[in-house]
Order: structure tokens, then C-alpha cells, then sequence
């Protein structure tokens, strides 16, 4: 045990980078969860009790966890059924039903799907069931036969909530909850959704079945908390193998998080937003910067990842569009500017532009109309203008309304950045008249 | 050649072979490498790349997947006109000919997940799997659940999978509107102007020096640079006026060292290709066969839009007239226009301008039929009968599209109108029937 222990503490810097990046990359990729959440004690333990009721004595229930996208929801139900599956008497007495709005789009395909999770599909296939109507049917009698003391309690979980709810009739969530409402066959009921407004989708016969039952999962998370988060996620856990590179990996995070620049990007992007999904994204990012040259994350690699998680993707668009369609864009600004917003078509934009190249311009040369509209083909591919009204071949290209997708500044700070910009077209930008 | 892409878990002869892949793309390849991680590591779950068509977005990518050996599924969008063709080949692409033929008709995202699921249980993969959605703007068109679940498709089939989206549109236009998982972005800028010389230099001609084709290749950019920066287009630029910049050399005119003569020879014909090929006007075929033959003027063929004009019969050349002049010009100028005796109505009142822009800025007005007619009689100096020729006419004239019908309330009872044709077509159809419309016209006063 001791030869082998002293041969792991001497991995190679490459091999201990390579360790500690599919670590941190399980962790912030694969959302993996090891330790209870922070921040969520009170949800977790409600969630909890109320799942191990049903588990255990078969007592029906339904609830629902909302929270804004990448707050939580899916790590915490899971983590919650991780514990409950652990406990001895839990887990050879209950069933798991998964489903997910985005794959389960109508009643069908989530009545198949249920029938398969519970492993009905061989007594289904023998009586060979053609309608919906009757493989619904056959389920809710499957349902109803239990009851509380005897029957196994079935946990449904339904992913993207609100999603069920679009469903024609709402006819799986109001059996569902009429299930969990009635002396049938114990089951639980967890909506996960990010709308706040879910009620109001519900239909009402639908929404009087359903117990109410609201878990928030509202981040009240202050920076200083946030800055210990930073820390935990990005240090290597206890086990790993070599002790030596998880100290100095552990030291050089806990070093990190104090600087001073580090915690000015952290503060911004917690200004921004304040979840998970996020916070992975960025430390993903300056992960991917550790290489074996330099083993630890350094807080320019923070900065710099930053700076990437904040760019503008329209400037970028614009830093690469040719002078001459950047010279229709400043046109359409004018545009805008003189008629307050008014769509435009191509033949005032020529117009705008034919009295630029007459009266000032001595660097961009006098195009072709059919040149100049095939740049301004190019602004509507990459959707820059946008017409007004969809549609119709029928009014001609040149007069087509449109509308443009970038505000002032955003031109203007356009054609500030753009390479070799020459001058009379910057000073066209800046005032119509000049 | 040191491999100037670095990421350790991979040999290095493959990333020295992935380097020479990819001239002018290191820094991306090396930053999109470093995100993807090593093989057996997880990945990011949804990669968004966004850049400027021919930025080199996925020949990067495939030559990565291809140079590296990972397991990957590479598919358009355009191809997949249904979600299920998507499905299929991504399945293809990673177990097999058989995979497919377990989807069943129509197969929804859930199908899909089911089988990819049970396969992947079968023949797991210890390395990342990548799919690679080319010209993923066209995702959003489908169903409305295919882009969010695409986006979370590593939670959803609980596999070491990544979908690498590739797009020219920003990911801001992409986002549904109950939110989705976000995925990283990572931008391809545009080649610069050094770079494009740098990557179009490569291919010159075995027959003469690279000095040479590099100084071709600098007056090439000087002509299109401003208006294109499409490499693609560039270099199908290139390849077709090649012939033409080096016929004085062939003479034995000039030398190779003379570029001032050659710049001379060449510019004027770059700038006329900017008119006919660029615009596709004239098909690169035709303009080959041109510079064959020295004798004829380049732009001389008649392009597309010259064969423009169609012969039409004598009334309905007058009737185009009529609803071209009775689209641009005000209703309240027509007896000015076209009454003989209109009595006395102010030039300067006539004359208010108080629209300042005219209406050919503004595009074609929709009139009556009855306007129409009146405009037409007038304007044809013969005696015509309201024959049911006449009225065929109009209607063929919207089938032809030269009109158009406005508002489809009703077909027989005053029927309202659009002209649909420009300034040069209703010119020069005018001028076969000598009249000068542009006498007529309340925009050219």
C-alpha cells in the first residue's frame, strides 16, 4: 500500500495537469454534484422531506421548483433523489419517471415514454394497444389498483414544466395530478420550470388538482459568498492523487481569488448574472488556458477570459463587413437619425450613399447599383437590416421596407474600431452634414 | 515545422500536420482545441461559432476532427430539410450503417435520444463524441424544441457528447424565447487584408514565380478588397482573370519585373469583371471564352439583366405605360398630364413639393383600374375599344409579374394595381413605341 502510495505522489506535471482538467471539466461540463448546494438548505430540506413522505409512506404529493435558468434546479432534484436512493428501505420501493418537455412534445410520445420507464412495455405489447385513449387507459387502471399501503409510490419528474403545460387539453398533467390527488396508487409529481407565471398556463380544472406547493430557488447569494463559491469550484477535491500538485493547486485558487483584478471581473460578471451555468462558462474558460508551461490558473487568464465572456458578438459581425457595406450602414444610421426610426428601403439608402460619394468622398469610388445591392444582400443575410413585414415576392427588392438591427452607438463605435477606416468615412459617420 | 498548435494529449506529428491544415486560423484552431479538451475529458456541452462566411469556420473544425481522429458526425443543415434526416446521419456517423434502421417514420428528438441512448450503452465511446451542425441558422426554422435540446443534448442522452454549431449570424438572433442552455461562443474574425494575400498566394501557377503571382494577387485586393472580402470569391476571382494578367508575358511584351505595364494591362478589365462576373451577370465560362478571344471587347456579351427586356404586344406596352405612370405619379396630377384642356392650375401651386422625397424613393403606389384605363386612352392616340382583348391583357400583364394585384378582396369589381418594373425597363419599352415618358413622370419636373 505504501509502494504504491509513493509512486502516485510522483506523477509528472504533464499527467497531474491532465488530472486536475478532467476533474474541474466533469465538475463545470457534466454538472457533476458531489456536495449538498450551497445556499439552498431550506429548499433542500423541504424537497427532501417531501419526496421521502411519498417514498415512505406512500403519501401523495406535487410540487414544483422554479428558478431562473442555471440556478440550480435539475443539481438540487437530483442531488435530493442521490440521497433518498441511498437510504436502505428507499430504494427498492420506488419508481422513477423522467420526463422532459423539450423531448416529450405531446401526450403520445410521454405516455410511451411512461410505459417504458415503468417497464410496462411487455404488458402493453401483448394486448397490442392501438389509441391513446386506451394506453391511457390501461395506465390509469394500472395506477388505480394500487393503493397506499401496497402499491410502489412512482416519482414522475418533468423536466421544462411549463412545456407539459402547451399540451393540447393539458390531458397528462391534469391525470397525473388527479392521481396524486385521489386514493390511487401513491405518486409524487416535480415540475422543474423557469417560469415564474406557470399557474397562470395551467387550466383551472388542471391548476385545482395541483397542491400549490412552490419551491423558489431565488439566488440571495451576496459577493462574498459568491467569491467562497469561485474557490470551491475551482479547487481539486481531497482524493485527488497526488497531494502534493492539490495543495499547491488549492493554494495557487485560494491566491487567485484574493487578487485584486480577479475579484473586479468576478464582481462583473456577478453584476451580470449570478448562476451556475455562467460561473462554469467563465472558469471554463481560463481552464482551458493551464497548460504543463503553466500549471495553475494565473489571474491573467481569468482577465483575459473575462474580456472573451464579454465581447459584443455584433461588433465582432461588424469589424468584418467590407467598407462598402459598412458605408450603407452609416447610411441607414443617417437614415434613422433624420426620420426617426422610419423603415427604409434600398433605393433611399443609394440615395443616402450616391450623396456622400458626390459630395465628399475622394477615397471609396463611385460602385455600380448592382454591386452596392449586392452588399446590401449581405447586411440582410447576416441580419444586420431585417424586413419589415415577412414575405412577399411581391414588392420589388429595391423597395422592400427594413428596418436596421443596430442602435447608434453601436455603429458609431463600428466604424471607431474598423482597420484603415478611412477619414472622410469616419467624419461622415460622426455628422450627416459635414 | 514545430506544431504551433499545442494541446497535450494528442500526438504531435498529427497537430504539426493539423497546423500546416490550417494557415492564418492557429490562434483559433488552438483556442477551440484548448476548449475541447483532451479526448478521453468532458467537453463543454454546446459550442456556438460565429464568423463571416469563408472565415474558415468549418474547414477548421473537420480538419481538427479529421487530423485528430475523434469520433464526429459532421452535418449540414441544408441537407436536412426534417429533423429526421439530421438524426440519421448523425447516427451513421457514429454506430454504423445499422443505427439508423432503429428509428422509427418520422422520428421525433425523443426517438432519437431513446436510440442514441441505448446505443451508446452498447458500444461506449471513451472519447468525446462531436456533432457538427453546419449553417445552423437554418435550426431555428424547424421545430421549436430542436435547437434547446440539440443545446443539452449531453444532459439529455448522459453521454460524452458536444454539438459544435457553426453559423454567420450572431448567437443573440439564435435564443428561443423561454430561455435554453447557453452555449459557448467563440468568434472567427475576418482574415485580414495580409492574411488574405498570404492565403491566396499559396496556390499560384507552377509556370510562373510566386513574386510574380503575389504582386498579381496585391492588384487583385486593391480592385475587390473594398467591396468583397469573401475568400471564396476572391479566389474564384483570381483563378479566372489569371490568364489575362499574364497573356502580355506570353507575348514577351513585358517583363516579369515590369509591374507598372502589368498593373496597367490589368486593372481595367478587374474593374469590369467587378460588373459582369462578380455579379454573375456573365457566367464564368463565358467570360474564360472571352479573354480567349482577344478581339472582342471584354463586356461586350450581353450580361443576364441585358436580356431584360421582352417583347410584348403594342397595347400592352401601353398599358405597362399607363400603370407606370399612374404608380409614380399623384393622383392629383393627372389632369395636368393628361387632360388637353385642363384649364388653369398654377405652376407654382402644381409645383408644391411639400413630400420632399419623390416617389420613385419610395416605390410604387397602388392605383384603380379605372385609372388605368383613363391614363391608357389617353396616353395611345388612336381610338381603342374597351375590347375583352384589353382586359386579358391587364391580366396576363399580372401574370407576368410586370403587375401586381393589391389586396385580393375581390377580382372583378374595381380591382387595384401595382407596377412592378424599374425606371430603365418602362424607358426602354417606351422607346420602342416612341413616347417619352419621362416627360409624363411628376418626379422629373
Amino acid at each position: 500500500m505504501s509502494k504504491r502510495k509513493s509512486r502516485e505522489s510522483h506523477m509528472t506535471v504533464g499527467q497531474c495537469v491532465s488530472q486536475a482538467q478532467k476533474v474541474l471539466r466533469q465538475r463545470f461540463c457534466h454538472q457533476e454534484i458531489s456536495t449538498p448546494p450551497v445556499g439552498l438548505e431550506s429548499q433542500h430540506k423541504h424537497l427532501l422531506e417531501l419526496l421521502r413522505r411519498t417514498a415512505v409512506h406512500g403519501e401523495s404529493n406535487s410540487v414544483l421548483i422554479v428558478g431562473p435558468r442555471g440556478s440550480g434546479k435539475t443539481m438540487l432534484l437530483n442531488y435530493v433523489l442521490k440521497e433518498l436512493l441511498q437510504e436502505k428501505d428507499v430504494k427498492s420501493n420506488i419508481m422513477l419517471v423522467r420526463l422532459n418537455g423539450l423531448l416529450q412534445t405531446d401526450d403520445r410520445i410521454a405516455l410511451k415514454e411512461i410505459t417504458r420507464q415503468l417497464n410496462l412495455e411487455n404488458v402493453v405489447g401483448d394486448k397490442v394497444f392501438g389509441s391513446f385513449a386506451e394506453n391511457l387507459g390501461f395506465l390509469l387502471e394500472a395506477l388505480k389498483k394500487g393503493d397506499r399501503s401496497s402499491s410502489r409510490p412512482v416519482i414522475f419528474v418533468l423536466d421544462e414544466f411549463d412545456l407539459f403545460a402547451h399540451h393540447k387539453n393539458q390531458t397528462l398533467l391534469y391525470n397525473l395530478l388527479d392521481v396524486s390527488q385521489s386514493a390511487q396508487a401513491p405518486v409524487a409529481v416535480v415540475g422543474l420550470t423557469c417560469r415564474l407565471d406557470v399557474l397562470e398556463l395551467l387550466e383551472k380544472r388542471v391548476k385545482s388538482r395541483f397542491s400549490h406547493r412552490q419551491i423558489h430557488l431565488l439566488s440571495s447569494m451576496g459577493f462574498s459568498q459568491y467569491l467562497e463559491m469561485v474557490r470551491s469550484q475551482l479547487s481539486v477535491p481531497l482524493d485527488f492523487p497526488d497531494s502534493k500538485f492539490s495543495d499547491e493547486w488549492n493554494a495557487s485558487v485560494k491566491k487567485l481569488c484574493e487578487d485584486k483584478s480577479v475579484e473586479e471581473v468576478l464582481r462583473k460578471h456577478f453584476n451580470s448574472s449570478k448562476d451556475f451555468r455562467s460561473l462554469h462558462l467563465l472558469l471554463l474558460l481560463a481552464l482551458g488556458r493551464v497548460t504543463v508551461s503553466n500549471p495553475v490558473i494565473r489571474p491573467v487568464d481569468l482577465l483575459e477570459a473575462g474580456r472573451w465572456s464579454s465581447v459584443d458578438s455584433k461588433a465582432n459581425i461588424l469589424h468584418g463587413v467590407s467598407i462598402l457595406e459598412l458605408c450603407l450602414i452609416i447610411a441607414m444610421k443617417h437614415l434613422n437619425d433624420i426620420y426617426e426610426g422610419e423603415p427604409f428601403n434600398f433605393q433611399m439608402v443609394h440615395n443616402e450613399f450616391k450623396k456622400f460619394i458626390s459630395r465628399k468622398s475622394h477615397t471609396i469610388h463611385n460602385f455600380e447599383k448592382p454591386v452596392v445591392i449586392k452588399a446590401f444582400e449581405h447586411l440582410q443575410q447576416l441580419e444586420l437590416i431585417r424586413p419589415v413585414e415577412a414575405s412577399s415576392a411581391k414588392i420589388q427588392k429595391d423597395y422592400q421596407l427594413m428596418k436596421l438591427m443596430l442602435d447608434h452607438t453601436q455603429v458609431l463605435e463600428a466604424v471607431q474600431r474598423y482597420p484603415q477606416c478611412p477619414t472622410d468615412v469616419r467624419q461622415w459617420a460622426t455628422s450627416a452634414f459635414a | 515545422m514545430p506544431a504551433l498548435v499545442e494541446q497535450p494529449g494528442y500526438e504531435r506529428a498529427k497537430l504539426c500536420a493539423l497546423t500546416e491544415r490550417v494557415p492564418c486560423r492557429e490562434a483559433q484552431a488552438s483556442t477551440l482545441l484548448a476548449l475541447l479538451g483532451e479526448p478521453e475529458h468532458y467537453s463543454y456541452p454546446s459550442i456556438f461559432i460565429y464568423g463571416h462566411r469563408a472565415s474558415g469556420k468549418s474547414h477548421v473544425t473537420e480538419a481538427i476532427l479529421q487530423e485528430l481522429e475523434l469520433p464526429h458526425a459532421i452535418v449540414s443543415c441544408v441537407e436536412c430539410v426534417s429533423a429526421g434526416l439530421l438524426f440519421e446521419q448523425t447516427l451513421l456517423a457514429f454506430f454504423g450503417t445499422e443505427a439508423p434502421s432503429l428509428l422509427p417514420r418520422s422520428p421525433s428528438l425523443s426517438d432519437f435520444v431513446r436510440v442514441y441512448k441505448q446505443l451508446c450503452t452498447q458500444t461506449p465511446s471513451s472519447q468525446t463524441r462531436y456533432i457538427v451542425l453546419d449553417r445552423a441558422e437554418l435550426l431555428r426554422d424547424m421545430e421549436v424544441n430542436l435547437l434547446p435540446g440539440l443545446l443539452r443534448l449531453q444532459e439529455l442522452v448522459d453521454d460524452n457528447v458536444t454539438v459544435i454549431l457553426l453559423s454567420e449570424i450572431v448567437w443573440d438572433k439564435f435564443r428561443p424565447n423561454t430561455g435554453c442552455f447557453e452555449p459557448l461562443l467563440l468568434h472567427f474574425p475576418d482574415y485580414r487584408k495580409v492574411e488574405l494575400q498570404q492565403i491566396l498566394v499559396q496556390d499560384y501557377h507552377p509556370d510562373y514565380s510566386a513574386e510574380l503571382y503575389g504582386s498579381y494577387i496585391s492588384i487583385l485586393l486593391g480592385v475587390f478588397y473594398s467591396v468583397c472580402r469573401d475568400l471564396r470569391e476572391l479566389r474564384h476571382l483570381a483563378a479566372l482573370n489569371l490568364s489575362k494578367f499574364c497573356e502580355p508575358l506570353d507575348r514577351e511584351e513585358v517583363k516579369e519585373s515590369d509591374t507598372h505595364k502589368l498593373w496597367r494591362n490589368i486593372e481595367p478589365h478587374l474593374k469590369k469583371a467587378m460588373q459582369t462576373v462578380y455579379l454573375r451577370e456573365v457566367s464564368s465560362v463565358q467570360w474564360e471564352q472571352q479573354q480567349q478571344m482577344e478581339d472582342k471587347e471584354a463586356g461586350a456579351l450581353k450580361g443576364l439583366s441585358a436580356y431584360a427586356h421582352v417583347e410584348l404586344p403594342y397595347y400592352s406596352k401601353f398599358l405597362l405605360i399607363a400603370a407606370y405612370l399612374a404608380s409614380y405619379n399623384p393622383a392629383r396630377t393627372d389632369r395636368r398630364f393628361f387632360l388637353k384642356h385642363h384649364g388653369k392650375i398654377k405652376k407654382t401651386n402644381f409645383l408644391k413639393k411639400h413630400e420632399k422625397t419623390s416617389n420613385h424613393l419610395l416605390g410604387p403606389k397602388p392605383f384603380p383600374l379605372d385609372r388605368l384605363l383613363a391614363i391608357f386612352y389617353s396616353v395611345v392616340d388612336s381610338r381603342v375599344a374597351p375590347t375583352a382583348s384589353i382586359f386579358s391583357q391587364i391580366s396576363s400583364l399580372v401574370t407576368l409579374q410586370l403587375l401586381t394585384q393589391v389586396g385580393h378582396d375581390d377580382q372583378l369589381d374595381a380591382p387595384k394595381y401595382k407596377c412592378a418594373v424599374s425606371l430603365d425597363f418602362i424607358q426602354a419599352i417606351s422607346r420602342t413605341v416612341s413616347f417619352d415618358i419621362v416627360r409624363y413622370l411628376y418626379d422629373f419636373l
